[in-house]
């Protein structure tokens, strides 16, 4: 049978009226589970900090389910390794959006991984938050619709631990550095410098030392160093290698001739113990501190900290800091996409929606998601000091510096922006805290 | 360039000194790697997991022995206790068990065979003692420091890594060479190594052999993670960064040298120290550059000899 003019012209009207609304506001099925991707590292040198990664998601989805999970719904998660590489997280991506359907997608550590996955995202329009990795170049070069990040990036965390620097010894005059020879230890040199040559002009560069990745052995830069004798020494090195270089340089009494600067140290204090001496200065790639001066919540912290201790024996590090960041986000943001939905279950389209301009708690503050996807996070910084009470270094003098100063404003390049910094920034960083 | 030096060789000296240390532990992990495949003839891609197990075990049997509150004699020892023990339990399991089944197989099985394993024991590290860095310093604390000096000034370095470890390093070479040269057991080796059907003709029994050299090998690769973990925090992967280098190291010595073993691991360490001083963005490609001019002159490496292939 035939379609006559008259169905066709009611057809058409009928569709004409209903297709757009039903695109618009298609009902979605609140699911029996919430499945969402993890990538993370769990084999490799990075795994010091994808494995606590991945402790924390557990601990913290099992809090979720037992609180009845989200908008009713429990989480059910899927780690992936990003150790074996980019075309292996890339594969595995796909498939868990394709063959898993998983809802949202929370990757990754390494800065190539977040490069890689957030086009992916786009093409699979599945949301995507960044829940760890440093790199500023996705926002700044390009506008995502899906893609999210639930921390601060590397111009934050660089710069603040300059501008302390610049508060607590104003008057250094050399400066070396002994970073990592891979992306973010060339990247974070770039932009330490850049804000170094706008606030400190007359600061000269001694040495430029980049062991290769995975290094073991740092002697021969620390002989170099003691000879050299400069004033500052920065080091945006982690893991087992910062572990490496620290008890080196104490060893052979480093410490005593240079002040160093140390960006990513928070995370590998409980484990140097005393070799790390006091007086040296320390980050958190946030503001993330067991003895945070003053936490939004100081319950909820140490609710956190002491159910992370409990469970895993140790104190928690910066990237279980930003794993509760990424899920607090995700909860805030389905809570916000379902107010907006009369109560039901929202689309991808609507979820993605719902993160721009999206506030959330850390465990240490309020956070905000820019209108270009960024999160704001606070910066801490401190100075190194030993007390009776813990066998590792601890933190004085701390300063939080709030996000809007240390991160490029919209639409800017963060080399850039730095480089256009004027002395006046410094008149705005507040006092220490604690 | 006497100006050059003029101004330049203290910190020449500098950098001699850091680089006997590290040509140390190059040429402790390097020399059993060259050993077992001038025996065995098998690339032995887990040679770097039994040196990341020597690194593991030593500080964890450091830790539970409690070896801060020892001499420093026993701090040393509970090292190379470590070693022995990882090497004489791990290396006749794998010869025995694995190894011997592919002697007579293609190279490409061979490097496939020790890659798997290599792979598995990547995975029973984590299982064993996790991801977290681990770290024991007693043997390099106890040693305690030497200051040399440098015009007005003076440099601390550890005694540990300006004499323990070169020593070690030393006492292994001429033990070695010793063995192989002066006791039956080596003379067998040497045998094998130069013939296997012929050593096999006239009653040397090839199987042992094999399984001696491998034990050795194994040895000396988890002496040489034991003895660098007072000076480097273990992490997962360290495996990997470690078979590269000797790698590199057996290529530019010859395939089952043990002297061009030792040249090498000098070439390396100290090329790559100098160039921390005078060219840092060159030191990581110093031990490759190193190979490609040896074997641009001399394909064979700087000890190895031709053979002749029958046909």
């Amino acid at each position: 049978m035939g379609i006559t003019r008259r169905d066709a012209v009611l057809g058409t009207a009928f569709g004409g009226l209903l297709l757009p609304s039903t695109l618009r506001a298609q009902p979605v099925q609140r699911p029996q589970e919430l499945r969402i991707g993890i990538t993370t590292f769990l084999s490799g040198p990075a795994s010091v900090f994808g494995v606590p990664g991945r402790q924390a998601a557990e601990m913290l989805i099992d809090e979720i389910n037992r609180g009845g999970g989200i908008g009713g719904v429990p989480i059910r998660p899927y780690f992936v390794d990003e150790g074996p590489g980019v075309e292996h997280l890339l594969g595995e991506f796909r498939r868990l959006v394709l063959n898993e359907r998983v809802e949202v997608m929370l990757a990754s550590i390494s800065s190539g991984s977040c490069l890689a996955c957030t086009p992916l995202a786009e093409e699979l329009r599945r949301v995507t938050l960044l829940w760890d990795c440093g790199t500023q170049r996705i926002f700044e070069e390009k506008r995502y619709q899906y893609a999210f990040r639930t921390q601060a990036n590397a111009t934050p965390e660089v710069l603040a631990p300059l501008l302390y620097l610049l508060k607590r010894k104003p008057d250094f005059r050399t400066i070396a550095v002994l970073n990592q020879d891979y992306a973010w230890g060339r990247d974070s040199w770039e932009l330490w410098r850049a804000g170094m040559q706008a606030l400190k002009p007359d600061a000269r560069v001694v040495a430029e030392l980049f062991p290769r990745f995975g290094a073991t052995d740092f002697s021969t830069e620390v002989t170099r160093l003691l000879a050299l004798r400069p004033d500052v020494i920065l080091s945006t090195s982690w893991g087992g290698e910062l572990d490496t270089f620290i008890r080196q340089a104490a060893e052979r009494r480093l410490f005593e001739r240079s002040t160093f600067v140390m960006p990513l140290a928070e995370s590998s204090l409980e484990r140097v113990g005393r070799s790390l001496p006091a007086g040296h200065i320390v980050g958190s790639r946030g503001d993330h501190w067991f003895q945070h001066p003053a936490p939004a919540d100081k319950a909820r912290l140490d609710r956190f900290v002491n159910n992370y201790r409990q469970r895993f024996n140790s104190y928690p590090i910066y990237p279980t800091y930003h794993m509760y960041q990424a899920l607090s986000a995700l909860q805030a943001a389905y809570a916000k996409a379902m107010a907006g939905n009369g109560g039901n279950w929202p689309n991808e389209q609507q979820l993605a929606a719902a993160f721009p301009g999206l506030e959330f708690d850390s465990p240490t503050a309020r956070m905000t998601i820019r209108e270009d996807g960024q999160g704001l996070e606070p910066q801490l910084i401190g100075t190194s000091r030993h007390t009776d009470a813990l066998p590792f270094a601890t933190l004085s003098d701390m300063i939080v510096f709030p996000p809007e100063l240390v991160t490029a404003p919209v639409g800017r390049n963060s080399v850039e922006w730095l480089r256009g910094l004027s002395r006046d920034i410094l008149d705005r960083v507040p006092a220490p805290a604690g | 360039m006497g100006a050059w030096f003029a101004d330049n060789g203290l910190l020449l000296g500098l950098a001699l000194l850091d680089g006997l240390a590290s040509a140390a532990l190059i040429f402790l992990v390097a020399v059993g790697l060259n050993l077992v495949f001038g025996v065995l003839r098998v690339l032995n891609i887990a040679h770097g997991s039994l040196f990341a197990i020597g690194a593991y075990t030593a500080a964890g049997l450091g830790a539970a022995l409690g070896s801060g509150a020892l001499p420093a004699w026993a701090a040393l020892g509970v090292l190379i206790l470590a070693a022995a023990l990882v090497g004489a339990v791990l290396g006749p399991l794998i010869e025995r068990l694995l190894l011997r089944r592919i002697y007579a197989e293609e190279n490409v099985l061979q490097l496939l065979v020790t890659f798997a394993l290599f792979m598995m024991l990547e995975d029973v590290q984590k299982l064993v003692w996790g991801v977290q860095p681990v770290h024991h310093d007693a043997a390099m604390r106890l040693f305690g420091t030497f200051d040399v000096p440098f015009g007005s000034d003076f440099i601390p370095f550890t005694a540990y890594q300006l004499f323990v470890l070169p020593g070690i390093a030393v006492l292994v070479l001429v033990g070695l060479v010793w063995f192989l040269r002066s006791t039956l057991s080596g003379r067998m080796i040497v045998a094998v190594t130069t013939d296997r059907e012929a050593a096999t003709a006239i009653g040397i029994n090839a199987d042992r052999v094999y399984l001696l050299t491998f034990t050795a090998g194994a040895v000396l690769a988890a002496l040489g993670g034991a003895l660098a973990s007072p000076t480097a925090a273990i992490v997962p992967g360290v495996g990997a960064s470690t078979i590269v280098l000797s790698f590199a190291v057996v290529a530019t010595a010859g395939l089952g040298r043990i002297e061009g073993a030792a040249l090498t691991a000098l070439m390396i360490g100290l090329g790559r120290s100098v160039a921390v001083y005078f060219f840092p963005e060159a030191e990581v490609l110093i031990p490759y550059l190193i190979m490609v001019a040896v074997l641009l002159v001399k394909p064979q490496g700087l000890f190895g000899t031709l053979e002749t292939r029958r046909i």
